[in-house]
Order: structure tokens, then sequence, then C-alpha cells
């Protein structure tokens, strides 16, 4: 097959340094330039739900950066034999197993945000973008090449909804992980001085009204449009 | 009477893309014309209809804690609720498949019309969601049935209304950084507060 003549021509070659500057713009590039959320619009699905709070929101993020790197991983060192015809389901398979890990683990050692979560760590399953990197990325390229392409989009991910969930909850519920941080203001500044929370940020509605600002300031500093 | 309070909330209250977010890749990919939005609102409904009940017989027959005691009394202790997800997706893929092929031989012209959004919804995640909510809601078979549909025609109301929006807004002056996603989400953002109004009816 020509593909392996290929491949064996590139093994030869001298390795490559482990974080090379084209290995460092794979985790670099989804952050910014090219993030899954405000550019590529992937992944909005599962994720905007779990913003109320912090603490889930984090939870959240660091399931679906197992989830895309292991996937990436697991798909990329089977991507020679995977039939091109049945390559949805077998990347399903795969994936929905990492998401069932993911979920007892979940169930296991924390079962307070496995029922807060509750439907939504399933849901990391379609995650557009998780199906996403492993077509466009995994497919096609070496498994540590891989990891770092899937490492990056799930960070670029994992930091646009910890700053939602940031923002819902400071004025949704006038904490920070948590930690009340209004009552603290209003503590210092007496009794006569309260800050009002917006209820408005912990319904669905909130979500919608942040992302979208968050990404009209994002897409004004990259100067990307959309047309 | 349960059933039909149960088909306007799924439609209304608990919308599937303003209340749960569900669904909101294709949401915002394919809602930039009214008529491919309608194609994939209705295919939507189809197989959210078809699923949802095709799922509770799988996790009422097979999934749950002892549901395989019709196989044999000693399995009463069996608990195979882990396989929900890859179960779930794969009935998923598999009832899409089908309901393509179906839809193919039977009704060429719908097929026309539903043809390439068809492979998209085995990954929408409001197909995968409603499932998902069944399960975990306990309903019954004709609830789930009625739950499917309810929910379906929530997200084709949401995205043919979107559409339309969307279709109009094309004329206006959007700062440039709002193009596309940014005024879309807001958009979204406002349509919620609308059906917010449903909140709290209850028939």
């Amino acid at each position: 097959m020509s593909t392996e003549t290929v491949e064996k021509a590139i093994e030869k070659k001298p390795a490559e340094a482990l974080f090379s500057k084209r290995r460092k713009k794979l985790i670099t590039d989804p952050l910014v330039d090219d993030n899954p959320i405000t550019i590529q619009v992937l992944g909005i699905c599962s994720a905007l739900a779990v913003t109320t709070q912090m603490k889930p929101t984090l939870v959240m993020a660091i399931s679906v950066i197992f989830v895309i790197v292991m996937s990436n991983l697991v798909i990329s060192i089977m991507r020679n034999t995977i039939p091109t015809r049945v390559r949805i389901i077998v990347q399903l398979a795969v994936v929905a197993t990492l998401v069932t890990l993911v979920s007892e683990v979940l169930r296991a050692f924390a079962y307070d945000m496995y029922k807060e979560l509750s439907v939504f760590v399933g849901l990391i399953i379609t995650n557009c973008i998780v199906m996403g990197r492993l077509e466009a990325f995994a497919l096609g390229n070496k498994p540590y090449d891989s990891v770092l392409d899937g490492f990056g989009s799930a960070l670029g991910y994992s930091w646009i909804i910890l700053t939602v969930a940031f923002f819902r909850e400071l004025w949704g519920s006038g904490s920070v992980f948590g930690i009340p941080v209004f009552e603290y203001i209003s503590g210092i500044f007496g009794p006569d001085f309260k800050l009002a929370t917006n209820g408005l940020m912990v319904s669905p509605v909130g979500a919608f009204i942040i992302l979208g600002l968050i990404i009209w300031v994002q897409r004004t500093k990259t100067g990307y449009v959309e047309h | 009477m349960d059933l039909i309070n149960l088909g306007i909330r799924s439609i209304f209250i608990d919308n599937m893309v303003f209340a749960y977010f569900l669904g909101m890749c294709s949401f915002l990919a394919v809602s930039k014309k009214v008529s491919t939005a309608l194609g994939l609102g209705a295919a939507v409904i189809f197989v959210l209809t078809v699923t949802v009940p095709v799922n509770w017989l799988l996790n009422e027959y097979v999934l749950k804690e002892g549901a395989l005691t019709w196989v044999n009394a000693e399995l009463a202790t069996v608990d195979l609720t882990f396989l929900r997800f890859i179960m779930f997706i794969a009935i998923i893929a598999a009832m899409v498949q089908l309901v393509e092929m179906v839809v193919e031989k039977f009704a060429p012209a719908l097929y026309g019309a539903l043809g390439i959004f068809l492979p998209l919804i085995a990954v929408n995640c409001a197909i995968l969601g409603g499932s998902l909510f069944m399960a975990q809601r306990d309903y019954t078979l004709a609830e789930s049935a009625v739950y499917g549909f309810g929910s379906g025609t929530g997200f084709f109301l949401a995205i043919v209304a979107l559409a339309a929006i969307r279709e109009k807004l094309k004329y206006s002056a959007v700062p440039n950084g709002l193009k596309g996603l940014g005024i879309t989400m807001l958009l979204t953002g406002l349509m919620g507060i609308a059906f917010m109004s449903f909140m709290g009816i209850d028939l």
C-alpha cells in the first residue's frame, strides 16, 4: 500500500523534538485562534447546561479533557485497521466506552457531582468536539500528535466554559467556587451596601447571552469575521 | 390528561434547546435557511419519536436492575445500567440507518427532503439526551413516546423560528465580531426569555 511506504519514509527522518514548534502549535492554536467553541462552533450542546456553578463546570471540563485525549489516542492507534465505512460506529463505541468509564468513576467517588451533572456526563458522547477531532485529526495522524491536538482542543473548550461559569456564578449566585464573594464585599462596606444577584444568569438564557458576549469580545480581538 | 400535560411540557417548558441546550450544534449550523431548518426539524421529530420508545424497551427489558428476570429468574440481580450509554447510542445509530433505508424505499420524496440530515442526527445531542432523560425520569412506554414526539416538536419549533429570524437578519448591520455565531447566541437568549413565559403552566 502506498500509505505505508509514505509512513516508512517519514519514520526514517530524525525524530522530532518532543515539543517542536509544530507540536506546540497543535496545543496553542485551539486556545484562541481556532477555538472549538467560539470559532468552529462545536460542542456547545452538552456543556452550557452545567455552567451555572464553577465546580460542576470544572468536573465537566476535566471529564471532557480525559475523553478527548484518550479517544484521540485510541482511534489514532487503530487508525490503519478501521474500515472507512464503519468508522463512525467504531468512534462512537470508543467514545461511549470512555464516557461510561468517566461516569462510573464519578458515581463511585463523587456521587453528589454525579447527581448534579446527571445526563450531561453521558452527553459528552455526542459532544461534537470529540467526534470532530477524531474525524479531522486522529484518523490521519500519529498517536502522540493526536494526543496533543486533543489536549489543545479540550483546553480551548475548557477555558471558555469556565469563563462562562465564572460570570454566571458570580452574577447569578454571588459566589465563585461556592465562596460567597458578594457577601464578603457587603461585609467590607457595611450592611447598607448590598450587591444584588441576577436570577437571569442562573437560567439558561444567561448562558446564551454570556457566551454571545464572550464570542463578541474574542472575535473582535482575533479579527475573525464570519460570512 | 397526564400525557397531554407531558406533551405540552416537553414542547414549551422543558424545550430541548432553550432549557437544556441540547442539539445546539445542528441548531446553530442548520438554521441559516427556513427550508433546511424545516427538513432537519422534521427529521428530529421523526427520529426522537422512534428512538425514545425503542430505548425504553431496551432499558426496561435488558438494562435495568432485575430487567432480565423474564429470561431467567436467576438473573434478577443483574444490573446492566452501566451499559446504558453504549447501548443507547448503538440503538440510535442503528435506528437512524434503518429509518433512512425505510424512508428511501417507501417515501422517496420525503427522503429527498430529509436525506442529508438523517446521518447528521445520529450524533445530535438532542436524540441521545431524549433517551437519557427518559431513563432518568422513569417514564412509561406511552409517556416516553409522547415525550419523544414532544421534545422533537420543541426542537422543530425552535429551529424554524430561529431560521426565520436569521433570514431577516441578513439585512441588518451587525458589528463584525458579532456576525454569525455571536448574534445567533444573543438571539437564542432572547427567544429563551420568550419561552420562559410558558413556565409554571400546568394543565
